[in-house]
Protein backbone atom coordinates (compact mmCIF):
# COMPACT_ATOMS: atom_id res chain seq x y z
CA UNK A 1 0.00 0.00 0.00
CA UNK A 2 1.31 3.43 -0.54
CA UNK A 3 -0.14 6.69 0.41
CA UNK A 4 -0.15 10.08 -1.66
CA UNK A 5 0.82 12.87 0.35
CA UNK A 6 -0.12 16.72 -0.95
CA UNK A 7 2.84 18.43 -0.57
CA UNK A 8 6.48 18.05 -2.23
CA UNK A 9 9.75 16.66 -0.64
CA UNK A 10 11.32 20.05 -1.18
CA UNK A 11 10.24 23.43 -1.79
CA UNK A 12 10.57 24.43 -5.36
CA UNK A 13 11.50 28.06 -6.88
CA UNK A 14 11.78 28.71 -10.21
CA UNK A 15 12.81 32.37 -12.02
CA UNK A 16 10.72 31.87 -14.78
CA UNK A 17 10.03 29.82 -18.35
CA UNK A 18 13.15 28.33 -19.14
CA UNK A 19 12.77 25.24 -21.39
CA UNK A 20 16.51 24.35 -22.32
CA UNK A 21 17.22 23.57 -18.55
CA UNK A 22 13.61 21.81 -18.65
CA UNK A 23 15.31 19.70 -21.52
CA UNK A 24 17.95 18.92 -19.20
CA UNK A 25 16.76 18.08 -16.18
CA UNK A 26 14.19 16.11 -17.33
CA UNK A 27 16.62 13.31 -17.81
CA UNK A 28 16.35 13.02 -13.67
CA UNK A 29 12.66 12.50 -14.36
CA UNK A 30 12.94 9.26 -17.19
CA UNK A 31 16.37 8.82 -17.98
CA UNK A 32 18.84 6.04 -17.46
CA UNK A 33 20.12 7.50 -13.35
CA UNK A 34 16.76 8.96 -12.89
CA UNK A 35 14.30 8.97 -10.27
CA UNK A 36 11.72 6.71 -11.81
CA UNK A 37 14.65 4.25 -12.92
CA UNK A 38 15.76 4.62 -8.71
CA UNK A 39 12.20 3.98 -7.75
CA UNK A 40 11.49 1.19 -9.69
CA UNK A 41 14.79 -0.57 -9.43
CA UNK A 42 14.36 -0.23 -5.61
CA UNK A 43 10.98 -0.96 -4.87
CA UNK A 44 11.49 -4.15 -7.03
CA UNK A 45 14.44 -5.72 -5.93
CA UNK A 46 13.29 -5.69 -2.11
CA UNK A 47 11.25 -8.71 -2.78
CA UNK A 48 14.06 -10.99 -2.51
CA UNK A 49 16.37 -9.41 -0.05
CA UNK A 50 16.57 -11.86 3.22
CA UNK A 51 17.68 -9.54 5.65
CA UNK A 52 14.83 -6.98 7.32
CA UNK A 53 16.86 -3.99 7.51
CA UNK A 54 17.32 -4.23 3.35
CA UNK A 55 13.88 -4.22 3.13
CA UNK A 56 13.72 -1.72 4.93
CA UNK A 57 16.32 0.43 3.01
CA UNK A 58 14.69 -0.54 -0.32
CA UNK A 59 11.09 0.32 0.50
CA UNK A 60 12.06 3.46 2.38
CA UNK A 61 14.60 4.68 -0.01
CA UNK A 62 12.45 3.14 -3.01
CA UNK A 63 9.48 5.86 -1.79
CA UNK A 64 11.83 8.63 -1.03
CA UNK A 65 12.87 8.16 -5.06
CA UNK A 66 9.59 8.77 -5.48
CA UNK A 67 9.09 11.78 -4.06
CA UNK A 68 12.34 13.19 -5.98
CA UNK A 69 10.55 12.58 -9.17
CA UNK A 70 7.51 14.16 -7.99
CA UNK A 71 10.19 17.17 -7.62
CA UNK A 72 11.48 16.96 -11.14
CA UNK A 73 8.81 16.85 -12.23
CA UNK A 74 7.41 19.94 -10.55
CA UNK A 75 11.00 21.39 -11.51
CA UNK A 76 10.09 20.90 -15.44
CA UNK A 77 6.52 22.03 -14.91
CA UNK A 78 7.21 25.18 -13.96
CA UNK A 79 10.00 25.55 -16.48
CA UNK A 80 8.09 24.90 -19.53
CA UNK A 81 4.55 25.67 -18.56
CA UNK A 82 4.51 29.37 -19.64
CA UNK A 83 7.25 29.13 -22.14
CA UNK A 84 6.38 29.99 -26.05
CA UNK A 85 6.57 28.08 -28.75
CA UNK A 86 9.34 30.42 -30.19
CA UNK A 87 11.36 29.93 -26.52
CA UNK A 88 10.45 26.24 -27.07
CA UNK A 89 11.91 25.89 -30.58
CA UNK A 90 14.82 27.99 -29.82
CA UNK A 91 15.53 26.03 -26.66
CA UNK A 92 15.61 22.75 -28.96
CA UNK A 93 12.80 21.28 -27.50
CA UNK A 94 10.20 21.53 -30.37
CA UNK A 95 10.59 17.41 -30.80
CA UNK A 96 9.35 16.85 -27.26
CA UNK A 97 6.57 19.39 -28.11
CA UNK A 98 5.62 17.46 -31.00
CA UNK A 99 4.36 14.60 -29.18
CA UNK A 100 3.99 15.87 -25.75
CA UNK A 101 3.15 19.58 -25.89
CA UNK A 102 4.02 20.85 -22.31
CA UNK A 103 2.74 17.70 -20.55
CA UNK A 104 5.54 15.30 -18.38
CA UNK A 105 6.83 12.12 -20.36
CA UNK A 106 9.44 9.48 -19.09
CA UNK A 107 12.52 10.71 -21.23
CA UNK A 108 16.08 11.31 -20.76
CA UNK A 109 18.04 14.34 -22.20
CA UNK A 110 17.95 13.19 -25.68
CA UNK A 111 14.12 12.17 -25.75
CA UNK A 112 15.01 8.47 -25.69
CA UNK A 113 11.97 7.03 -23.51
CA UNK A 114 12.62 5.59 -20.41
CA UNK A 115 13.21 1.78 -20.66
CA UNK A 116 12.96 -1.08 -17.91
CA UNK A 117 16.43 -2.14 -19.27
CA UNK A 118 17.94 1.01 -17.16
CA UNK A 119 17.51 -1.38 -14.19
CA UNK A 120 18.62 -4.85 -13.10
CA UNK A 121 16.54 -7.23 -10.47
CA UNK A 122 19.21 -9.90 -10.00
CA UNK A 123 18.46 -11.35 -6.86
CA UNK A 124 21.62 -12.23 -5.54
CA UNK A 125 21.68 -9.24 -3.01
CA UNK A 126 25.13 -8.72 -2.76
CA UNK A 127 24.66 -8.42 -6.53
CA UNK A 128 21.99 -5.64 -6.20
CA UNK A 129 22.79 -3.66 -3.42
CA UNK A 130 26.20 -3.03 -5.71
CA UNK A 131 23.98 -2.04 -8.39
CA UNK A 132 22.38 0.37 -6.24
CA UNK A 133 25.22 1.89 -4.86
CA UNK A 134 26.65 2.17 -8.29
CA UNK A 135 23.35 3.75 -8.82
CA UNK A 136 23.39 6.39 -6.36
CA UNK A 137 26.92 7.86 -8.01
CA UNK A 138 25.69 7.98 -11.11
CA UNK A 139 22.44 9.93 -10.16
CA UNK A 140 25.00 11.95 -8.11
CA UNK A 141 27.06 12.63 -10.85
CA UNK A 142 24.29 13.76 -13.21
CA UNK A 143 22.74 16.01 -10.68
CA UNK A 144 26.52 17.73 -10.74
CA UNK A 145 26.44 17.96 -14.12
CA UNK A 146 22.82 19.65 -13.86
CA UNK A 147 24.14 21.74 -11.85
CA UNK A 148 26.64 23.04 -14.11
CA UNK A 149 23.78 23.56 -16.73
CA UNK A 150 21.60 25.49 -14.90
CA UNK A 151 21.66 29.48 -14.54
CA UNK A 152 18.31 29.56 -12.31
CA UNK A 153 19.71 29.97 -8.97
CA UNK A 154 16.59 28.28 -7.52
CA UNK A 155 16.59 25.42 -9.84
CA UNK A 156 19.76 24.73 -8.72
CA UNK A 157 19.18 25.03 -4.74
CA UNK A 158 16.53 22.40 -5.78
CA UNK A 159 18.99 20.30 -7.53
CA UNK A 160 21.67 20.23 -4.93
CA UNK A 161 19.21 19.36 -2.17
CA UNK A 162 18.69 15.96 -4.76
CA UNK A 163 22.42 15.55 -5.14
CA UNK A 164 22.69 15.14 -1.55
CA UNK A 165 20.21 12.64 -0.82
CA UNK A 166 21.97 10.65 -2.86
CA UNK A 167 24.70 10.96 -1.22
CA UNK A 168 22.98 9.46 2.17
CA UNK A 169 21.74 6.93 -0.18
CA UNK A 170 24.79 5.72 -0.90
CA UNK A 171 25.95 5.71 2.60
CA UNK A 172 22.95 4.05 3.56
CA UNK A 173 23.24 0.99 0.81
CA UNK A 174 26.79 1.08 1.96
CA UNK A 175 25.92 -0.26 5.15
CA UNK A 176 23.20 -2.59 4.07
CA UNK A 177 25.70 -4.30 2.20
CA UNK A 178 27.93 -4.77 4.97
CA UNK A 179 24.91 -5.80 6.93
CA UNK A 180 24.23 -8.43 4.11
CA UNK A 181 27.94 -9.82 4.49
CA UNK A 182 27.74 -10.18 7.74
CA UNK A 183 24.12 -12.19 7.24
CA UNK A 184 25.62 -14.59 4.90
CA UNK A 185 28.55 -15.00 6.67
CA UNK A 186 26.89 -16.14 9.74
CA UNK A 187 24.52 -18.29 7.48
CA UNK A 188 28.45 -19.64 5.93
CA UNK A 189 26.98 -19.03 2.67
CA UNK A 190 29.99 -18.42 -0.09
CA UNK A 191 30.24 -15.52 -2.23
CA UNK B 1 5.93 34.73 1.91
CA UNK B 2 2.12 34.19 2.73
CA UNK B 3 1.29 31.80 5.92
CA UNK B 4 -0.05 28.37 4.12
CA UNK B 5 3.85 28.62 2.24
CA UNK B 6 5.46 29.36 5.71
CA UNK B 7 3.63 26.33 7.13
CA UNK B 8 4.58 24.10 4.38
CA UNK B 9 8.14 24.67 4.66
CA UNK B 10 7.72 24.10 8.58
CA UNK B 11 6.10 20.97 7.84
CA UNK B 12 9.56 20.25 5.09
CA UNK B 13 11.58 20.91 7.62
CA UNK B 14 10.06 18.43 10.33
CA UNK B 15 9.27 15.54 7.16
CA UNK B 16 12.52 15.82 6.08
CA UNK B 17 14.05 14.94 9.25
CA UNK B 18 11.91 12.10 10.28
CA UNK B 19 13.02 10.92 6.37
CA UNK B 20 16.49 10.84 6.96
CA UNK B 21 16.04 9.73 11.13
CA UNK B 22 13.81 6.69 9.39
CA UNK B 23 16.81 5.46 6.82
CA UNK B 24 19.65 5.64 9.20
CA UNK B 25 16.89 3.35 11.54
CA UNK B 26 16.90 1.32 9.01
CA UNK B 27 20.29 0.21 9.46
CA UNK B 28 20.99 1.34 13.03
CA UNK B 29 17.55 -0.28 14.37
CA UNK B 30 19.71 -0.43 18.15
CA UNK B 31 20.18 3.57 17.84
CA UNK B 32 18.29 4.76 20.94
CA UNK B 33 19.26 8.66 20.49
CA UNK B 34 18.03 8.56 16.90
CA UNK B 35 14.97 6.78 18.08
CA UNK B 36 13.87 9.44 20.67
CA UNK B 37 15.12 11.91 17.67
CA UNK B 38 12.80 10.13 15.53
CA UNK B 39 9.69 9.93 17.54
CA UNK B 40 10.50 13.62 18.86
CA UNK B 41 9.86 14.76 15.23
CA UNK B 42 6.83 12.24 14.68
CA UNK B 43 5.06 14.07 17.25
CA UNK B 44 5.98 17.64 16.30
CA UNK B 45 5.56 16.59 12.64
CA UNK B 46 1.59 15.20 13.85
CA UNK B 47 1.17 18.52 15.31
CA UNK B 48 1.88 20.60 12.54
CA UNK B 49 -0.03 18.93 10.10
CA UNK B 50 -2.99 18.76 11.75
CA UNK B 51 -2.71 22.55 12.34
CA UNK B 52 -2.22 22.88 8.52
CA UNK B 53 -5.24 20.68 7.94
CA UNK B 54 -7.35 22.70 9.68
CA UNK B 55 -6.45 25.77 7.75
CA UNK B 56 -5.94 24.12 4.04
CA UNK B 57 -7.33 20.87 3.96
CA UNK B 58 -5.77 17.02 4.16
CA UNK B 59 -2.85 16.70 3.24
CA UNK B 60 -3.15 12.66 3.49
CA UNK B 61 -6.01 10.84 1.93
CA UNK B 62 -7.62 7.39 2.38
CA UNK B 63 -8.75 7.70 4.98
CA UNK B 64 -5.78 8.90 7.08
CA UNK B 65 -6.76 12.76 7.55
CA UNK B 66 -10.59 13.34 7.78
CA UNK B 67 -12.12 15.94 5.82
CA UNK B 68 -14.63 17.55 7.61
CA UNK B 69 -17.84 18.98 6.52
CA UNK B 70 -16.91 18.96 2.46
CA UNK B 71 -14.57 16.99 0.79
CA UNK B 72 -11.27 18.89 0.44
CA UNK B 73 -9.12 16.58 -0.94
CA UNK B 74 -9.04 17.88 -4.55
CA UNK B 75 -8.82 21.40 -4.14
CA UNK B 76 -5.97 23.34 -5.54
CA UNK B 77 -2.97 24.36 -5.65
CA UNK B 78 -1.48 20.30 -5.90
CA UNK B 79 2.21 20.20 -4.79
CA UNK B 80 3.62 21.62 -8.36
CA UNK B 81 1.12 24.47 -7.94
CA UNK B 82 2.87 25.94 -5.80
CA UNK B 83 6.70 27.96 -6.13
CA UNK B 84 8.45 29.77 -3.32
CA UNK B 85 9.63 33.20 -4.01
CA UNK B 86 14.12 33.51 -4.02
CA UNK B 87 13.72 35.21 -1.23
CA UNK B 88 12.07 33.50 0.68
FE1 LIG C 1 18.80 8.10 -4.42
Amino acid sequence: MWVYEKILEYPIRVSGPNPRLAKDIITQYGGPDGELAASLRYLTQRYSMPIPQAKGVLTDIGTEELAHMEVVASLVYNLIKDASIDEIIRAGLDAYYADHDRALYFVNAAGAPWTATYIQSKGDPIADIHEDMAAEQKARATYEYLIQLSDDPGVTDALRFLREREVVHFQRFGETLNLLHEHMERRRVFY
Amino acid sequence: MDQRRQDLLRIMELEFTAIDLNLFLDTHPQDQRALADYNAVAQELMRARMTYESRYGPLLNYGLSPSADTWRWIEEPWPWEITFDRED
